[in-house]
């Protein structure tokens, strides 16, 4: 249960094709992430899979079964929306049973899932409460538990944790993976944070103005991006890319070397520069380089007790298998 | 000084505040008070304020003369039927211009109230040939459905406001959830926007409740609402001042003591949107 499989959809608002012809495939059991910059088409494309927009041309199959024009109730899938979008004059408990009432399962079996998925979800003490008494991990547990209870062939998650703090927000990604392991129900889930991305997917898909750049896993994505702009996206801090001589002498137009696979060195490398900045994260430590005459920064990532200061002249040199090549039009060579 | 300065500003403000509600309110009291009167003490000139003697002969009168009760609960049915006539037909229309709005939903709410702004004497011929025509003169169910097309502008306005404050993607995981339309708008919408809708419910009551311009052109004796029961007081006989003032105290009293007990909700309907 759970296959999803887009074929040449498109989706027009008024003249703007926000969606060009698109195909895909999410495999069943699969979590899959639509990752890219705000505006980059991710969030209509979930839209668009949940029925909640209409398609401008195309088809979207579930589990085999064409779904393009069926409303969203009748797809088999359940969502949880960015702000929760709980019934803020329902208590806990009948947010959660509010999709079994809808579809008149009786009330037996609507007590036992309710039952059932506040204790997967640690809601029990809560039943009684309404949204606007709890926290806002609460709130998102109870729109989780919203979807669970419905038993679909898959979950819709459009950035669920963009509302919550950093803290909340590592723990509930861990949630959600336990829940997808338990559950291995197929999840598309949305989100302009390449950490979500890259620690939860199976599988990433990569947007940018409504194309598909690469689909992969995350560390091919990783490991050989596709083109500049992936390069760019995945990984954090941002790889660094070279024009130039630097390039041409690896028979590219641009180079990319990614922070990690840079060596520093007080007395001998490739490249000489300057540390402008050094930010110490205790684990990890980013310097960033000017004045090496190849980019306006390079960034470099070295081990939390490496000791150099703003100011200090370092040399470069970056691991020789990790350089990807770009060409002109930034397609990997 | 700055304390000063602000305390200052706030007695002057309290004085206006105060003033201007005196004033507003003063036609209002000064019929109470004469309805109290004999009806040579309403007309005395001076005026007498308040040291006159106190009499409730003018109400023993109008209420021995003609039968309050019946237009009272004429104008009941009339206000009541045509504000949940209205409701019933503005929440859907209210509901697709908030969450599923075309090009021209600006437009028609625009043109919804530009239609408030016509004289209502320019559509009374046709309407009375209508009401002619359909033997709708001089009935609750005419004057219904005509102050509730009349309100229906505002009351859609209203409804349009509260539901654009509701977030769309509620209604969106309803539609998930399996929701249809109807239970959509039952479970999810109205519970959501009820301050919303009772806010509305009694500004269009009060509204229908003090409409005169057609209570009293289309009914006579069947029909009548407490607006044709002030009217018979002030033509035929000359003017009574003590009598016409009797009966609009009892006319107005339902109206004022419901005003004044739903005020926080009268402030709130009429302000809303106006400030987040």
């Amino acid at each position: 249960m759970g296959r999803i499989v887009l074929e040449k959809v498109t989706k027009k608002f008024e003249h703007v094709e926000v969606i060009p012809p698109l195909d895909l495939t999410i495999e069943e059991g699969e979590f899959t992430v639509f990752v890219g910059p705000s505006g980059c088409g991710k969030s209509t494309l979930l839209r668009l899979i949940a029925g909640l927009e209409d398609v401008t041309s195309g088809s979207i199959c579930i589990d085999g079964r064409e779904t393009t024009s069926l409303p969203p109730a009748q797809r088999g899938l359940a969502m949880v929306f960015q702000s929760y979008a709980l019934y803020p004059h329902m208590t806990v408990r009948k947010n959660i049973a509010f999709p079994l009432k809808m579809a008149k399962m009786d009330q037996a079996e609507i007590d036992r899932r309710v039952t059932t998925a506040a204790d997967v979800l640690n809601l029990t003490d809560y039943l009684d409460r309404r949204p606007g008494q709890l926290s806002g991990g609460q709130r998102q547990r109870v729109a989780i538990g919203r979807a669970i209870v419905r038993e679909p062939s898959a979950f819709l998650f459009d950035e669920p944790l963009s509302n919550l703090d950093a803290a909340l927000r590592v723990g509930m990604r861990l949630e959600i993976s336990e829940l997808h392991k338990r559950l291995k129900t197929t999840m598309i889930y949305v989100t302009h944070d390449q950490v979500e991305a890259m620690t939860m997917a199976d599988k990433i898909v990569v947007l940018q103005a409504g194309f598909i750049e690469q689909v992969g896993s995350p560390l091919e994505l990783y490991r050989a991006p596709c083109n500049r702009f992936v390069a760019g996206f995945i990984g954090s801090p941002k790889m660094n890319f070279i024009e130039g001589d630097e390039a041409a002498k690896q028979g590219a137009h641009a180079i990319g070397v990614r922070p990690e696979h840079i060596k520093v060195s007080a007395t001998e490398g490739a490249w000489k520069g300057v540390i402008s900045v050094s930010e110490h994260l205790g684990s990890d430590t980013f310097f960033h380089v000017h004045d090496t005459g190849l980019a306006e920064t390079i960034t470099v990532r070295v081990d939390g007790e490496v000791s150099f200061d703003h100011g200090d002249t370092v040399y470069l040199t970056p691991r020789d298998d990790m350089i990807h090549r770009f060409d002109a039009n930034g397609l990997r060579i | 000084m700055a304390r000063a300065v602000s305390f200052n500003r706030k007695t002057v403000n309290t004085a206006l505040a105060w003033a201007i509600g005196l004033l507003i309110f003063f036609p209002i009291l000064w019929t109470i008070l004469t309805s109290f009167k004999t009806e040579g003490q309403a007309i005395a000139d001076p005026p007498i304020f308040l040291m006159f003697d106190w009499t409730l002969e003018n109400y023993a009168i109008v209420q021995e003369r003609s039968d309050y009760l019946k237009f009272l609960t004429n104008s009941v049915i009339i206000a009541g039927g045509s504000t949940l006539l209205g409701i019933l037909v503005a929440v859907p229309a209210a509901w697709s211009m908030a969450f599923v709005p075309s090009k021209r939903t600006k437009d028609i709410l625009l043109w919804m109230l530009s239609t408030k702004m016509l004289p209502a004497v320019g559509v009374l011929y046709p309407i009375y040939l209508i009401f002619i025509e359909l033997g709708l003169l001089d009935t609750k169910i005419g004057l219904v459905v005509v102050l509730m097309l009349i309100n229906l502008p505002i009351i859609v306005w209203m409804l349009y406001t509260y539901f654009k404050e509701i977030p769309s993607e509620i209604l969106e995981a309803a539609r998930m959830d399996g929701a249809s339309l109807r239970s959509e708008i039952l479970y999810v919408l109205t519970p959501m926007a009820i301050p919303g809708i009772a806010s509305t419910i009694l500004l269009n009551f009060i509204l229908a409740w003090n409409e005169a311009f057609w209570t009293l052109n289309l009914t006579a004796a069947q029909a009548a609402p407490l607006t044709a029961f002030i009217a018979s007081y002030s033509s035929p006989e000359g003017l009574f001042y003590a009598k016409l003032s009797a009966a609009s105290t009892m006319a107005i009293a339902p109206i004022l003591v419901l005003g004044w007990f739903s005020q926080k909700q009268l402030v709130r309907g009429l302000t809303f949107g106006a400030v987040k």
